[in-house]
């Protein structure tokens, strides 16, 4: 069996080690044996992103975010859009979860258009919102708890139809006000947690990798892994998490 | 009045920190907030005394740089005072220029070595006329306190442009946003740098963060990259390109662990302290020297005595094993350690790393992701013992990099992980010790408790 990852943009949309989430991908797709291609594409490739079993998007700084922004909405967001609706699974991190949304309102009310993937909107905001976070998941096939880090000023709310990707435990989630972080949608996940996200919920990320064989071998199954160092990772995640509360 | 202000202000500021010290709190903090409330002016007093102020500023190196600068100087004969690398928010400034001051209010030194953090410059700048502001470099690093790298570099910016004809801007020249920054100041601008292509690389590392030129927005072309950002490059559109530096290390030999010689303009220089890094360093602490009177030939001088800047780098001797022990505090600076360490032909094979992820750390420890610990996998590694408040996340981190697992052994408590690596350490040969800041605090505690070392 193998698998393509389509990293977006990875050497802008690269905050806080967002990479780690395709190292995770990766390496857990090798460790079964399952042959897994890595394929960046920035600015001004034309790309089909249907053809893409799996694609990630990390988050960037401001001048990073302003740099691909319209590159991603003219070269990527249709395609994009196609890909979501056609199953695939997709990863978007902070800044680039934000961008699938239908748009970003800055503090001057001015309004930056997103791909319009998902029914969610973003509103700038004066404070930061930092720190550990836990959540717990509800997703089909991913319940129990996503650990990671937040740092982020956008303030997210979902759309009715949207359902988040968890509830809060511990931080402020999509905009600190409604206890929700994140979205899913079909295969689609967008989140504001770094951490790096992936390596420390081994669950999500075979959640992910099921979710692309699936959708391209009819497969389910997947060989378990020993995750015994990342269980332990996840667990003191929500230690320390809780003790910072 | 105003005279009577000063002196309280100074006074009360005096016993607060003689408080503090005899207490074993240290801090530089309160004093200077506690003089600053009672007397405002007492920072633009005290630092128009000194004939000149360096400010020393940049994401990485400022401390190792200050203290080399303050080491040039003092050895051309000049009396210096240089602020701690915990004092360098406002208040710490101002808390190191009252702990200077004699009883009558005066600084008696030559020169003030300031090591000022990069948010804080614009303030300094105005109260303190300084005749040499440098600036090391621009990383991402503990973004988590400050918000975005964009901030600091626009701070910076600020800063700089408040200064005035007589005063000189010592910058970067291979940091294409530290060079961008000389551009339309009023202030003299000096540019260190590396000319040596032997030592360009032809790709960029992971954890790099610039790629687009300061001017015009496009993406930067390098010929080759020194490590990260720094290198050599130049903008196609709008014809911007790295200045040429004034002041240049070339013939530049890495000699791993045993440090570096370099040659500037023609004069043979050495270093102990070892990497690229610290030759980027040395190089702008030797600017900065030069710009303020000193000579080439004195400067490498006092770059070659120099040992290293407050335990950023150690050498211990424990239990019959060697300890060598690096800083390593964020994801650029790790991997120069790295680099340093694992250069062709020298190796690490006893490592121990500690990460913890207190305030000073940086709260978010998705900075692991960012260095390229995949070095590690293909070498002949013997153990790892991870430790620190997040050893796990660490552990994982190895293992997603490759290292197999049942090299690495996770040991949360520092004293515990320590005794664990010694143990593992055959006598006679090095155990590499690899800390983020409080993790190397808490630890030198306990190697001064047990003897090893000396406290600072």
């Amino acid at each position: 069996m193998e698998l393509t990852l389509c990293h977006l943009y990875p050497e802008l949309m690269n905050l806080y080690g967002d990479r780690g989430n395709v190292i995770a991908l990766s390496r857990r797709c090798q460790w079964r044996g399952i042959r897994i291609t890595i394929e960046p594409r920035t600015l001004g490739d034309e790309v089909d992103l249907s053809s893409y079993d799996i694609i990630f998007i990390g988050g960037g700084q401001d001048r990073e975010q302003r740099l691909i922004c319209s590159d991603f909405r003219f070269k990527k967001g249709a395609s994009l859009k196609e890909a979501i609706e056609s199953g695939c699974v997709v990863l978007a991190i902070c800044g680039g979860y934000q961008l699938l949304g239908r748009a970003y309102i800055t503090l001057e009310k001015e309004e930056i258009q997103g791909i319009g993937a998902l029914d969610l909107v973003t509103y700038a905001g004066d404070r930061r919102m930092i720190g550990n976070v836990v959540i717990e998941s509800r997703v089909d096939g991913l319940t129990g708890t996503i650990v990671g880090f937040e740092n982020h000023s956008g303030r997210t709310y979902l759309g009715d139809g949207l359902s988040p990707l968890g509830k809060v435990l511990r931080g402020y989630g999509n905009n600190g006000e409604d206890g929700t972080e994140g979205v899913s949608y079909r295969n689609t996940f967008g989140t504001y947690l770094h951490g790096s996200l992936l390596p420390k919920n081994p669950t999500f990320t075979d959640h992910l990798i099921r979710l692309a064989l699936l959708r391209k071998y009819g497969e389910t199954e997947i060989t378990p892994l020993d995750d015994a160092l990342e269980q332990a990772a996840h667990r003191e995640a929500i230690r320390i998490a809780g003790e910072v509360s | 009045m105003k005279r009577l202000l000063f002196f309280a202000a100074l006074y009360i500021s005096k016993i607060l920190i003689r408080f503090l010290r005899l207490t074993g709190r240290g801090g530089s903090t309160l004093p200077g907030r506690v003089a600053r409330r009672v007397y405002p002016g007492i920072l633009r007093e005290l630092a128009a005394q000194p004939r000149a102020v360096a400010i020393v500023t940049g994401t990485n190196g400022k401390t190792t740089t200050s203290t080399i600068l303050a080491r040039i100087l003092r050895e051309t004969g000049q009396s210096v005072v240089h602020n701690s690398s915990g004092a360098n928010l406002l208040s710490g400034v101002t808390t190191s220029l009252v702990s200077f001051s004699n009883l009558r209010g005066e600084i008696t030194a030559d020169v003030a070595v300031l090591e000022v953090d990069e948010a804080t410059v614009p303030i300094v700048l105005d109260e303190v006329p300084a005749k040499v502001v440098l600036v090391t470099n621009f990383f991402r690093d503990q973004l988590d306190r400050y918000g975005e790298l964009e901030y600091s570099v626009s701070a910076v910016k600020r800063g700089l442009s408040k200064l005035g004809p007589d005063a000189k801007a010592v910058l970067n020249a291979d940091d294409p946003i530290v060079a961008s920054l000389g551009e339309g100041l009023s202030a003299e601008t000096v540019y260190y740098g590396i000319d040596d292509p032997r030592l360009l690389h032809k790709n960029r590392s992971h954890a790099s963060d610039v790629k687009h030129c300061g001017g015009c927005g496009a993406p930067l072309e390098y010929d080759g990259y020194f490590y990260a950002h720094l290198g050599w490059y130049r903008c196609e559109r709008c014809a911007s390109r790295r200045p040429w530096p004034h002041l240049a290390a070339e013939n530049v030999e890495l000699r791993g662990g045993e440090g570096t010689t370099f040659s500037v303009k023609g004069h043979g220089g050495r270093m102990t302290l070892p990497g690229l890094y610290n030759l980027y360093n040395a190089m702008a602490a030797l600017g900065a020297a030069v710009t303020l009177g000193a000579s080439i030939d004195a400067a490498l001088g006092a770059i070659e005595s120099f040992e290293s800047a407050f335990g950023r780098m150690e050498r211990l001797s424990v239990q019959g094993r060697k300890v060598f022990m690096a800083l390593a505090k964020n994801p650029t600076g790790f991997n120069q350690v790295l680099s340093t360490l694992f250069r062709d032909g020298t190796n690490a094979p006893y490592l121990m790393i500690a990460i913890n992820d207190r305030i000073a750390d940086g709260k978010d420890v998705s900075w692991l992701w960012d260095v390229d610990f995949e070095v590690l996998a293909d070498k002949q590694l013997e153990f790892v013992v991870v430790s620190g408040l997040r050893a796990y996340d660490m552990a994982v981190r190895l293992k997603y990099a490759g290292v197999s697992a049942g090299k690495i052994s996770v040991e949360p408590g520092l004293p515990a992980a320590f005794t664990k690596a010694i143990a593992s350490t055959p006598q006679g040969e090095t155990l590499t010790v690899l800390p983020t800041y409080t993790a190397m605090l808490e630890l030198r505690q306990y190697l001064v408790r047990k003897g090893y070392t000396k406290a600072w």
